[in-house]
């Protein structure tokens, strides 16, 4: 994992008593509120419904242990005694006291921890894929090019006041876990047909929110060295060009749609071959620094299976199931990741108490070589466990309610904090993703219906995914009730799509059943081994709108 | 208006003109006149050009080396729009002085430095409120930068800093 040096270290420092003299001079009447709500943004803090809100960037996911017992910690001392993790894979607190923000980011810069960037009209918090380092289908990390972009992105002179938020996501494996289309930039680490060297392929213009769009190819092949002058030409033209008229057309996805992909490429690439890249791009050798701190962990020759794990699962179905549905195909001989499920059934998708991350930091550091991921769908990961330890790692999980096994089943739920906490919601979606959690919780009716996600956001912003859900749900406020749209079809992978409407706007109480409906067709319908989504692009929407309607009958 | 650079408060030399009035020495005109007032310019006489930042650096590339200034205006403090434009006619060769001229907030101050600007021309209002000190605080709070290509006065980059400890032998490889 990567380590600050000195100066990272300085930064991080500088930066929290940059913020607290912006709120000193706010309090003393230098700035005005209009003035240092951007500032305040940048820093994270977020006014909410009941109270501030915090937001800690989690860079491209990765944590360690040490830095999980700080957000205990924080937790306990300055907030209510758990956290939520969010779909762009940052820890939010919900219950924060401005008195005591710039106390909480010393803490974090004490273990090299910030807030910088995690809100405001400016580069975001790098995602990507939660198994970099570790999955089977890797092509190469893509967590040295998240740090080296987190650097550069972080306070850039030039892109800190751009039209609106600008996400960037990486990653160098095959198939797509880091929903690289609903980015603003994605790069994906790709291979040169030709010449076999490893380049990147720059996507852009994707984003959810009120107008979906999935991210274009921009650059089929981009040399390494040149990334950084890449996005510099990129963010240029966005800044020059996109909209500033109207705040929900300021997104560099309008400007792509809007002028077409050939036209905005032809003015990227101009700016691009127009800039002295030596004097922009970081170096080969500033490259390879960072990617040493990638380097794979001290691994043992372990043989593929493990008989310990292969008998303590004959002895434990529960376990067998654990296994089953939370453990992934690792890189390395005898080692698997293994995803902790912050979905337990009727709880709320992301919330880990501030117990339970002490819990998982020792597992980290006793387990998995000190080191944790975040993922998209709000769980966790301990990305270097040998199969030999699984069952041991299951039953301290267990103990702390963290052993659901549901990875990627219909209760591993994503949803946004809705109207529970949301200023911007229209519907709240965590009781939703309760019901549904309760609904499908017996673990054989889930087996049974396999591989399918559901994701919930409350309101047209999307924060939940719920136009990439193969089952999306959207909380919209009708004559002053909650009414919930239904999409499917949705998938964030490389087969990315946007799911599509079953219907009018259903209260909440029907919902479980209208979900029911759409599953029972999957399962009617379905071919040998095929999964929801599979069927539902042989099928199509029809039948499932044909079952929909019979309870949207009901409601009308 | 308030105006300052990096030392801090100074003197405006510049008159602005909304018609092609060149009678001062120092003559900040608009776009669309620019090409007449440098017609019409007398010897020893600076001509300024003040710009939208709906214009681009490539409108004033012709005019590069007859002109002393190029102003920038920020509609607002979080428009960032200008800083591309600075950056843009500094990379195309512009030698001249730049301006910011606009509502922005001291701690844009580094950001907009950084991007080319030597001076900053403030509206009455926010300059009441953001006194000269703060400006010069702002330059410096932040001492490091990552980008490169970013550098103006007392900020060290990283990366450069990063690059000597490595031929130097001390790099802290790990
Ligand atoms: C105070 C709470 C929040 C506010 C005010 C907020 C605001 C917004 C807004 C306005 C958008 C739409 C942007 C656009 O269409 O241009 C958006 C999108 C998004 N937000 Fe949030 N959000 C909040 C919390 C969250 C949380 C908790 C998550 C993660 C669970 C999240 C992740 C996202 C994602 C993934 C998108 C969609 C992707 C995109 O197009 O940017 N946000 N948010
Ligand atoms: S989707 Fe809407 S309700 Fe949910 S967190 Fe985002 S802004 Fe709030």
């Amino acid at each position: 994992m990567y380590r600050y040096d000195e100066f990272d270290e300085r930064l991080v420092r500088e930066r929290v008593a940059q913020f607290a003299s912006q709120v000193a001079r706010r309090i003393d009447g230098s700035l005005t509120d209009a003035e240092f709500l951007p500032l305040r943004l940048k820093n994270g803090l977020y006014l909410q419904l009941h109270s501030y809100m915090l937001r800690i960037a989690i860079p491209y996911g990765t944590l360690h242990a040490r830095q999980l017992r700080q957000l205990a910690r924080i937790a306990d001392e300055y907030d209510r005694g758990y956290g939520h993790f969010t779909t762009r894979t940052n820890l939010q607190f919900n219950w924060s006291k401005l008195k005591d923000v710039p106390t909480v980011l010393g803490l974090l810069a004490d273990v090299e921890m910030h807030c910088i960037q995690t809100s405001g009209n400016c580069i975001r918090n790098v995602t990507a894929d939660q198994f970099a380092g570790v999955a089977y289908d890797e092509i190469e990390d893509p967590r040295p090019i998240a740090e080296l972009i987190r650097q550069w992105s972080t306070l850039h002179p030039e892109f800190e006041w751009l039209g609106r938020k600008f996400k960037i996501a990486v990653s160098g494996a095959t198939h797509d876990r880091a929903v690289v289309k609903s980015h603003d930039l994605g790069v994906r680490i790709v291979r040169d047909a030709k010449s076999g060297a490893a380049g990147y392929e720059i996507l852009v213009g994707g984003g959810l929110g009120r107008t979906p769009l999935a991210a274009q190819v921009l650059r089929e092949f981009l040399p390494r060295e040149d990334l950084l002058a890449y996005l510099e030409a990129t963010l240029r033209v966005y800044n020059l060009d996109g909209r500033r008229d109207n705040k929900y057309k300021a997104r560099i996805k309008i400007l792509v749609h809007e002028i077409g992909i050939e036209a905005f490429r032809a003015l990227v690439e101009e700016e691009f071959a127009r800039i002295d890249k030596a004097r922009v791009n970081a170096d080969p050798q500033e490259q390879a620094r960072i990617a040493a701190y990638f380097a794979p962990p001290a691994y043992q020759d372990l043989p593929e299976v493990s008989r310990k794990l292969e008998e303590a699962q004959i002895r434990d179905p529960e376990l067998a199931r654990f296994v089953e549905h939370n453990l992934f195909r690792h890189k390395r001989r005898g080692y698997t990741a293994v995803t902790i499920s912050l979905k337990p059934i009727g709880g709320t998708p992301g919330d880990m108490s501030s117990e339970q991350m002490r819990v998982v930091a020792d597992l980290a550091e006793k387990y998995s070589f000190d080191e944790l991921r975040v993922t998209h769908a709000q769980n966790l990961v301990l990305p270097y466990v040998r199969l030999d330890d699984v069952a041991e790692v299951y039953a301290a999980l267990k103990a702390h309610d963290l052993a659901t096994a549901n990875v990627g089943q219909i209760t591993d739920i994503i949803a946004c904090p809705g109207l529970d906490y949301c200023s911007l919601a229209t519907a709240r979606s965590i009781p939703i993703a309760q019901a549904l959690s309760k609904h499908f919780a017996d673990p054989e009716k889930q087996k049974e219906i396999g591989e399918v996600s559901i994701k919930i956001s409350g309101c047209i912003n999307a924060c939940g995914h719920h136009h990439v859900g193969n089952i999306g749900i959207l909380g919209l406020e009708k004559k002053g009730v909650e009414s919930y749209q239904i999409t499917i079809g949705g998938d964030p992978s490389e087969t990315y799509a946007l799911g599509e409407l079953l219907g009018p706007g259903l209260p909440a109480e029907y919902v479980p059943e209208a979900i029911d409906k759409v599953i029972a067709v999957y399962l009617a319908e379905r071919q040998q081994g095929e999964t929801f989504i599979e069927a539902y692009r042989r099928l199509g929407l029809d039948p499932f709108k044909a079952a929909f309607k019979e309870i949207a009958d009901v409601v009308a | 208006m308030l105006l300052l650079d990096r030392e801090g408060a100074k003197a405006d030399v510049w008159t602005r003109v909304e018609t092609l009035d060149l009678t001062a020495d120092n003559v900040i005109v608009a776009l669309a006149q620019l090409r007449d007032a440098l017609a019409a310019r007398r010897p020893g006489q600076h001509i300024g050009a003040a710009i939208d930042n709906t214009e681009r650096a490539a409108a004033l590339e012709p005019f590069f080396r007859e002109l002393a200034l190029i102003v920038i205006a920020f509609p607002t403090g979080y428009n960032g729009r200008g800083l591309s434009i600075a950056r843009q006619l500094r990379e195309r060769g512009f030698v001249g002085a730049l301006r910011a001229s606009g509502p922005l907030v001291s701690d844009q101050f580094p950001h907009a430095l950084a991007c080319g600007f030597d001076e900053i021309e403030l509206p009455d209002d926010s300059a009441k409120r953001q006194p000269v000190e703060q400006w010069l605080d702002a330059a410096q709070r932040i001492s490091v930068t990552y980008q490169r290509g970013y550098s103006y006065g007392a900020v060290t980059n990283i990366l450069e800093q990063r690059r000597a400890a490595r031929l130097a032998g001390v790099g802290n490889n790990v």
